[in-house]
C-alpha cells in the first residue's frame, strides 16, 4: 500500500547550517509514527517541513499521491489537510476555546458559522472539555490548552496529524491527560507523526518508531522491535539516557 | 473696565459660532486621526513586505514626513497643489495633510502591535491552511488592536491639538475662531480662554473614554494589576502628542 505521506531525501539547510540531510520517512495511513531523538537532531524542523511551513532545501515529499515539495502558492491548501500540534499550544489569545476551533472551518474552509461552531462543541467533548466552549486560554490550565489545540486543529478534519513536543511545556501532572487524547486518536485510526520525549507514549501508541540523530534518520523500526534487546547501542544508549 | 470679564467667556463657550469651531475642530481631528490609522496600517504591512520596492517605500515615507515639519506639509498641501491643478478646499487640505502625517507616526504604533502578537500565534495560523491576509485579518490584528488601543488614544489627544494649526490655513477651527473674535473687539483673555475650555473638555471627555475602553479590553485575560484612573488619566496627557 501507498504511504499517505512519504518524504525522500529531504534536506534543509539555514545558511551554511545543515538541520536535515536527506531524511526518508512514511507514515501509512492510519499509522501513529513516534519520532525521538536528541534535541537539535532535526525532529521539530522535518515536521514543518513536511507541511511546508519551512520550504526545504532538497529532496521529495508525497503527500496523498502528489508531490507538494513544489506547490508554492498551493501550500495552504495543503496544509488544509495536515493538521499541527505545538509544544507552546498556540491558542489564538483573543478567542474562546470553542471559537479558536470554529475559526479556520469558518473563515479558511467557508463553512456555516452554526454548523462549525456545533463540530466545534463535538470536539470539545471529544478532548474531554466539554464545559469549555467559553474559556479563554488564558483561563485553562497547559494541558487544558493543548487539548483544545488539538480539538483546534482536528476541525480542519485533517488526513494527518502532526505533533511537535505536545507536553513538552507541560506540567508533569497534565501530561497524561493530553497523552491519552493522543492515544485515543491513534486508537480510532487517525494518522500521525509524533515527535515526544515520552516513551510510555510511544510504547502504548506508536505503531513504528524512528530515531533521529544529526538530521538523519538513524534507526526505524516497528515499536516493538524498536524497544526489545535488538534495538542498536547508539539507541539503546539514548533510551537509557532519558528513561534514567 | 474690569481686568477680565466672565460673562463673556460664558457667551462665547455657549455662542453656536464657538460650538460650531469646536464641531469643525473635532471633524477634522476624527477624519484625520482615522485617515492616519488607515495610512499607519498600510505603512506597517509594507514594512513587513517580501518584495525590497516597498519595504523601500515605506522607509522613504516615514523619513519625510517625520523628516518635515507637520506645519510644512500643511501649508505646501494648502498651497503648492493648487500649482498642479489640484485645488481642495481649506478643510480638505486640513484633513489630508494631518492625515498623512499622522501616518508617518501611526506606522510606528501599527507595527509594534502587530510585532507583539508572537511569532508562534502566526506559525499556528498558517499551519491551519490560512493565507498570508488571513493570517492578518483573524489572527494578528484583532490582538494587536487590544495593544494599539492606548496609544491610538494619545494619538487622537494629540491630533485635538495639532489641530490647531489649520487655523493657518483659513479653515475655521477652534483657534481661528477665537483669534478672530478677539481681534475684533480685543477680548483675547475672554476668546482664547473660551477655546481653551473647549479643548480640555474634549480631551478630557476622550482621556475618560479611553480608560474605560482599556478596562474593557482587560476584562479578559491576564494583565498587570490595572493603575488607578486618575493615574491613567494623567499617563495619557503626558506622552500625547509629540513634537512635529
Amino acid at each position: 500500500m501507498t504511504p499517505l505521506l512519504a518524504a525522500a531525501g529531504l534536506r534543509k539547510s539555514y545558511g551554511p547550517l545543515e538541520v536535515l540531510r536527506g531524511v526518508d520517512v512514511d507514515v501509512a495511513r492510519g499509522e501513529c509514527l513516534v519520532v525521538i531523538g536528541p534535541s537539535g537532531s532535526g525532529k521539530s524542523t522535518l515536521l514543518r517541513c513536511l507541511n511546508l511551513l519551512e520550504p526545504i532545501s532538497g529532496g521529495r515529499i508525497v503527500f496523498q499521491g502528489e508531490d507538494i515539495a513544489e506547490a508554492g502558492r498551493r501550500a495552504p491548501e495543503i496544509r488544509r489537510r495536515i493538521g499541527m500540534v505545538f509544544q507552546n499550544f498556540e491558542l489564538f489569545r483573543h478567542l474562546s476555546a470553542l471559537d479558536n476551533i470554529a475559526l479556520a472551518p469558518i473563515r479558511v474552509k467557508g463553512e456555516d458559522r452554526r454548523a462549525a461552531r456545533e463540530r466545534a462543541q463535538h470536539l470539545l467533548a471529544k478532548v474531554h472539555l466539554p464545559d469549555k466552549s467559553d474559556a479563554f486560554p488564558d483561563e485553562l490550565s497547559g494541558g487544558q490548552q493543548q487539548r483544545v489545540a488539538i480539538a483546534r486543529a482536528l476541525a480542519m478534519e485533517p488526513a494527518l496529524m502532526l505533533y511537535d513536543e505536545p507536553t513538552s511545556a507541560l506540567d508533569p501532572e497534565t501530561v497524561g491527560e493530553v497523552l491519552q487524547v493522543m492515544q485515543e486518536l491513534a486508537e480510532e485510526g487517525s494518522t500521525s507523526i509524533v515527535v515526544t520525549h515520552e516513551m510510555g507514549f510511544a510504547r502504548r501508541a506508536a505503531d513504528r518508531v524512528v530515531f533521529m540523530d544529526a538530521g538523519a534518520v538513524a534507526h526505524a523500526a516497528p515499536a516493538a522491535r524498536f524497544f526489545s534487546n535488538e534495538a542498536p547501542e547508539r539507541v539503546a544508549r539514548f533510551l537509557g539516557k532519558i528513561e534514567a | 473696565m474690569a481686568l477680565i470679564s466672565p460673562g463673556l467667556i460664558v457667551a462665547y463657550v455657549f455662542s453656536a459660532r464657538f460650538f460650531d469651531a469646536a464641531l469643525m475642530t473635532l471633524l477634522i481631528s476624527i477624519s484625520a486621526l482615522v485617515g492616519g490609522m488607515a495610512v499607519g496600517l498600510l505603512l506597517a504591512v509594507l514594512q513587513e513586505a517580501r518584495l525590497a520596492p516597498l519595504r523601500l517605500f515605506a522607509v522613504a515615507y516615514l523619513w519625510l514626513f517625520r523628516g518635515t515639519p507637520v506645519l510644512l506639509q500643511l501649508i505646501f498641501v494648502f498651497n503648492v497643489l493648487p500649482a498642479f491643478g489640484i485645488v481642495l478646499p481649506g478643510l480638505a487640505c486640513a484633513i489630508l495633510a494631518l492625515g498623512l502625517n499622522e501616518g508617518a507616526y501611526m506606522a510606528e504604533i501599527m507595527r509594534s502591535g502587530i510585532h507583539a502578537v508572537g511569532a508562534g500565534q502566526r506559525l499556528a495560523a498558517r499551519a491551519l491552511g490560512m493565507r498570508d491576509w488571513q493570517v492578518m485579518r483573524w489572527v494578528v490584528l484583532p490582538q494587536a488592536l487590544r495593544i494599539i488601543i492606548p496609544p491610538i488614544g494619545n494619538q487622537f489627544i494629540g491630533m485635538l491639538k495639532l489641530s490647531a494649526l489649520v487655523s493657518v490655513i483659513a479653515v475655521e477651527e477652534l483657534l481661528l475662531i477665537a483669534n478672530q473674535t478677539a481681534s475684533a473687539n480685543f477680548h483675547y483673555l475672554e476668546a482664547l480662554t473660551a477655546a481653551g475650555l473647549y479643548y480640555l473638555a474634549m480631551t478630557t471627555i476622550l482621556m475618560v473614554v479611553q480608560a474605560f475602553m482599556e478596562r474593557a479590553f482587560r476584562r479578559r485575560g491576564r494583565r498587570g494589576a490595572g493603575l488607578r484612573l486618575t493615574q491613567r488619566l494623567l499617563a495619557a496627557t503626558a506622552d500625547a502628542g509629540q513634537v512635529r
